[in-house]
């Protein structure tokens, strides 16, 4: 366990997609700064479950913050890739229109789109959009056409924006569960559950769905956080049903629908369900939720199939209002709120780092840059996007480059060491970090082998192996 | 990169892979078996029960000694064996096949050959390819994972246990965790008869007083970090019945819930496969449509006794080595699975050679009878005592058998089980 030094002139509360953003922008500039998360992982809550996508813009009127950030953030992925490495490419996005009336709505989308300053955006009649998405349903009667939007790994970059904050010299304090803050002077003081405390001038509440318990914790603003949930398959990426270009349906009032997505990695998700949830930990798929998901799916693209799921999952998303909350508290001082991050937070994160940088700047805060500021992360090799030519060379240096761990992803053991010296010690952090455990097998094959590389490399006893928190112990007893 | 030649190279060290290169070395080929394992001997290493053998050997064995006697027979011989290697790219549209191996022992390898055997075993479907709803916590493993920890890495997994599906993985499991200690506290299984052999319903569950449910389905799995229960409810006409779900407490689940022969490699070289078995579709000679790739064992089709699977291999390994040789099937006629057959492997039958074959049925029954037909007319019936969907069914068609077929326009063969 880490302890924290300091007083840190910022401490950013939640090292999800919003907190990771904000915490790799302040480190651009001469601060100390302290990321604290709960979870034994970062990327552990809201950001490791959703659909992955870069929106295009047009599924929100502009005068929403949320609108203005989408469009500022999604035009941010480009450079952020080539610096961070984490997958993201822009496949596009396809609305798809089933009916008459479905067309009405697609020309308000549009419209909405143009508004918005979308870039490429296009109206498409029936053999236009199956030209784009030949795997839509032949009945398609049209759609709408975004080349901008794009599909990314949403744990990968926030391993890769957390990283870079380090490398940076942001401080990362992972199952730092806040419980208790008070004012002491000028600074805030923010104690653990595990008794760890730290002091810090700012404080930014970026919890997730604990945003609003945080904001309490501060005697800041009252509100609350509803949880609203998500759920995916996921398809094995053999399947006949995988697409070109992310396929939205025509959205409803409250969602944007169950999409058919192909993932960078080449797997295919299909979801999100959206149903409001007391329990912020119910992370339970239901039977008759995923079975919504399959005939939804099926409307758009037929050749989804049943047979292809390697698995099911889901995800929860933090809802307060319409609007994000991004603001400084007007109740208590020098506390930040980036609540209700919901859809689409992801896309918007690296415009919410700006956006809180901004923020923080008016509220006093000095930002002096550092010459010492790389946005680069050291590029990792992986051995499933590389030729047996350029893995023969690796393995001359490290052959544990050629010994194959995950054989359905095709990830090797110097693969998995690396995530374990990148600090991702559960078995959900390397499946994450390295995607071992993430194809058609689900881990059936490669567990047992990640486990004893993890042994290894930490010096961890067999207890303290765990899938994704210190209660989800993987073995009960040795012989 | 290491460039190496060989006449044939079979993928995967298992009993099939083992048993096809020993043919191969026989016939004066030279033969590589690639194996991603540390050892050879596949699966067989970590089924330390009794039972294999008992054909192949006429004695009852353990996984590792069956394994073993195999091994022994490679001593001496000219096949070359590379373990910890894990075969990445097949191409076979060039002159030669060419495979690119990742080895933790040799870096790269690029073997050129002749032929393939594809003998690759097959792999446990898991929670998502039967789709139980519910939490994700730990405490979910496939059978066989369990098994490895168990009885080779020497972990328990779990001390409160209920098993999903009735397979002989599961089965097997069952008996070995109530051996060490742990209690075993239902096998759950959605069909209406078992999925594994009936001696390990005896001597797995039986013996050991362990519930087996029949015709239940798994509805829910309970637990946020770890398992905490499942949930299970009862089938009646093949209607959920809501109302009679009841909850097991439990911290583990395991999943012995159907093999599926692992033909990733397989598509990559552009084997036809059948959708009734995930296998390779192969002729008299268990050669692919690709010329030159052969298939064996559970990549074939998954079997249920290890001498099955290599009485079958040893038959491909001569196979292959006879094809290298340049020998073809005289005349082949496509066989048809007719009445109640789930599968046949292979789906085409020389008329003018002894053939084998291996069958699954798709129903229960007491005195059936199996009936080859050509166009229509019976050549041949069989009567079987018992037949169940989990106990492979074997079929010999001679020459003689199929004489009809030589005068028949348009000739079908046909099995069925009345």
């Amino acid at each position: 366990m880490q302890n924290a030094s300091g007083p840190f002139d910022v401490c950013i509360i939640g090292a999800g997609v919003s907190g990771a953003n904000i915490a790799r922008r302040l480190s651009a500039y001469d601060l100390n700064l302290a990321l604290v998360d709960s979870e034994p992982d970062v990327s552990f809550g809201v950001s490791k479950a959703n659909s992955g996508i870069v929106h295009g813009g047009f599924h929100h009127n502009k005068k929403h913050l949320k609108a203005r950030l989408e469009l500022q953030g999604a035009m941010m992925f480009d450079r952020l890739r080539q610096e961070l490495d984490f997958p993201f490419k822009r496949c596009g996005i396809v609305v798809a229109a089933m009916h008459e009336d479905e067309m009405r709505a697609i020309d308000q989308l549009y419209m909405q789109g143009v508004d918005n300053g979308v870039i490429g955006i296009e109206m498409c009649s029936r053999e236009r959009i199956l030209e784009l998405e030949p795997k839509l349903h032949p009945d398609t009667l049209g759609g709408l056409w975004v080349p901008g939007g794009g599909i990314v790994e949403p744990y990968r970059f926030v391993f890769s924006l957390v990283e870079n904050a380090v490398q940076n010299g942001v401080q990362l304090l992972t199952g730092f569960a806040v419980s208790r803050a008070a004012r002491q002077g000028e600074l805030w003081q923010v104690e653990a559950a595990d008794g760890r405390t730290l002091q810090a001038r700012y404080v930014v509440n970026a919890a997730g769905l604990f945003a609003d318990k945080v904001s309490a914790m501060f005697g800041a603003e009252d509100y609350t956080i509803k949880a609203r949930k998500g759920e995916y398959y996921l398809l094995d990426r053999m399947t006949k049903a995988k697409p070109d270009r992310v396929v939205f349906p025509v959205p409803t009032s409250v969602s944007k629908g169950m999409l058919v997505i192909p993932t960078v990695e080449g797997t295919v998700l299909i979801g999100p369900t959206a149903e409001l949830v007391d329990d912020k930990r119910n992370l339970a798929t239901t039977k008759d939720q995923l079975d919504k998901i399959l005939s939804s799916a099926r409307t758009m693209i037929p050749a989804v199939s049943e047979y292809d799921v390697i698995t099911s999952f889901a995800g929860l998303r933090p809802t307060l209002d319409e609007d994000f909350y991004i603001d400084m508290s007007a109740k208590v001082p020098d506390f930040v709120q980036v609540a209700g991050i919901q859809s689409p937070g992801l896309t918007a994160s690296p415009a919410i780092g700006e956006y809180v940088k901004d923020l923080l700047k008016k509220a006093g805060l000095k930002l002096l840059e550092k010459a010492s500021y790389d946005p680069f992360v050291v590029k990792r090799p992986h051995v499933k996007d590389l030729s047996p030519y350029e893995v023969d060379e690796l393995a001359a240096r490290d052959p544990a480059y050629a010994n194959m761990v995950c054989r359905c992803e095709k990830v090797s053991e110097a693969e998995i060491v690396a995530a374990v010296k990148a600090g991702h010690t559960t078995l959900d952090g390397i499946k994450y970090f390295t995607r071992a455990q993430m194809g058609r097998c689900q881990g059936g094959f490669c567990t047992y082998k990640i486990i004893k590389i993890i042994m290894r490399e930490t010096g961890l006893s067999w207890e303290a192996i765990t899938k994704n928190s210190n209660a989800s112990q993987i073995l009960k007893d040795v012989l | 990169m290491k460039d190496l030649f060989f006449d044939a190279v079979v993928i995967g060290g298992g009993a099939a892979g083992m048993a096809a290169a020993l043919e191969l070395d026989a016939a004066g080929l030279s033969c590589a078996v690639i194996e991603r394992e540390e050892q050879l001997g596949g699966i067989l290493t970590q089924c330390i029960h009794n039972g294999f053998g008992l054909i192949e050997f006429n004695e009852e064995l353990s996984g590792p000694e069956f394994a073993e006697r195999i091994e022994e027979k490679l001593q001496g011989t000219n096949i070359r064996s590379f373990t910890s290697t894990t075969v990445m790219e097949l191409d076979a549209g060039s002159e030669n096949k060419v495979l690119f191996c990742y080895s933790a022992l040799w870096g790269v390898l690029r073997l050129s050959c002749n032929a393939i055997v594809l003998a690759m075993g097959c792999r446990e479907r898991n929670r998502g390819n039967i789709r139980i709803p519910g939490d994700r916590p730990a405490g979910v493993y496939t059978a066989g994972l369990a098994q490895r920890l168990v009885n080779i890495e020497g972990y328990v997994p779990g001390k409160d246990i209920v098993i999903i599906g009735s397979g002989d993985i599961g089965l097997i499991m069952a008996r070995r965790m109530s051996w060490v200690g742990c209690k075993v506290h239902a096998v759950v299984e959605i069909l209406p008869y078992p999925s594994g052999l009936t001696r390990n319903i005896v001597q797995c569950l039986n013996d050991f007083d362990i519930p087996l449910y029949l015709s239940h389905l798994t509805t829910n799995i309970i637990g946020r970090d770890r398992v905490e229960g499942v949930e299970i409810t009862p089938l009646e006409n093949g209607a959920l019945m809501s109302d009679k779900a009841f909850t097991i407490p439990c911290d583990t689940i395991l999943l012995s819930v159907g093999l599926v022969p692992e033909n990733e490699l397989s598509r990559m070289a552009g084997v036809e496969l059948n959708p009734m078995t995930n296998g390779p579709l192969v002729d008299s000679m268990l050669m692919t449509n690709v010329p030159g790739i052969f298939a064996c064992g559970n990549v074939l089709h998954v079997h249920d006794l290890v001498d099955y699977v290599v009485e079958e291999s040893r038959r491909a390994g001569k196979y292959a080595a006879q094809w290298l040789k340049g020998r073809r099937p005289v005349r082949e006629v496509r066989v048809k699975a007719g009445a109640n057959v789930r599968y046949l492997a292979p789906v085409r039958v020389d008329v003018q050679a002894d053939n084998k074959l291996y069958m699954r049925t798709l129903i229960v029954k007491n005195d059936a009878v199996l009936e080859v037909r050509v166009n229509n007319r019976v050549v041949k019936s069989i009567r079987k005592n018992h037949i169940q969907p989990s106990e492979m069914i074997q079929l010999q068609l001679s020459p003689k058998d199929l004489e009809s077929v030589l005068s028949a326009p348009d000739p079908v063969v046909e099995v069925s089980i009345n």
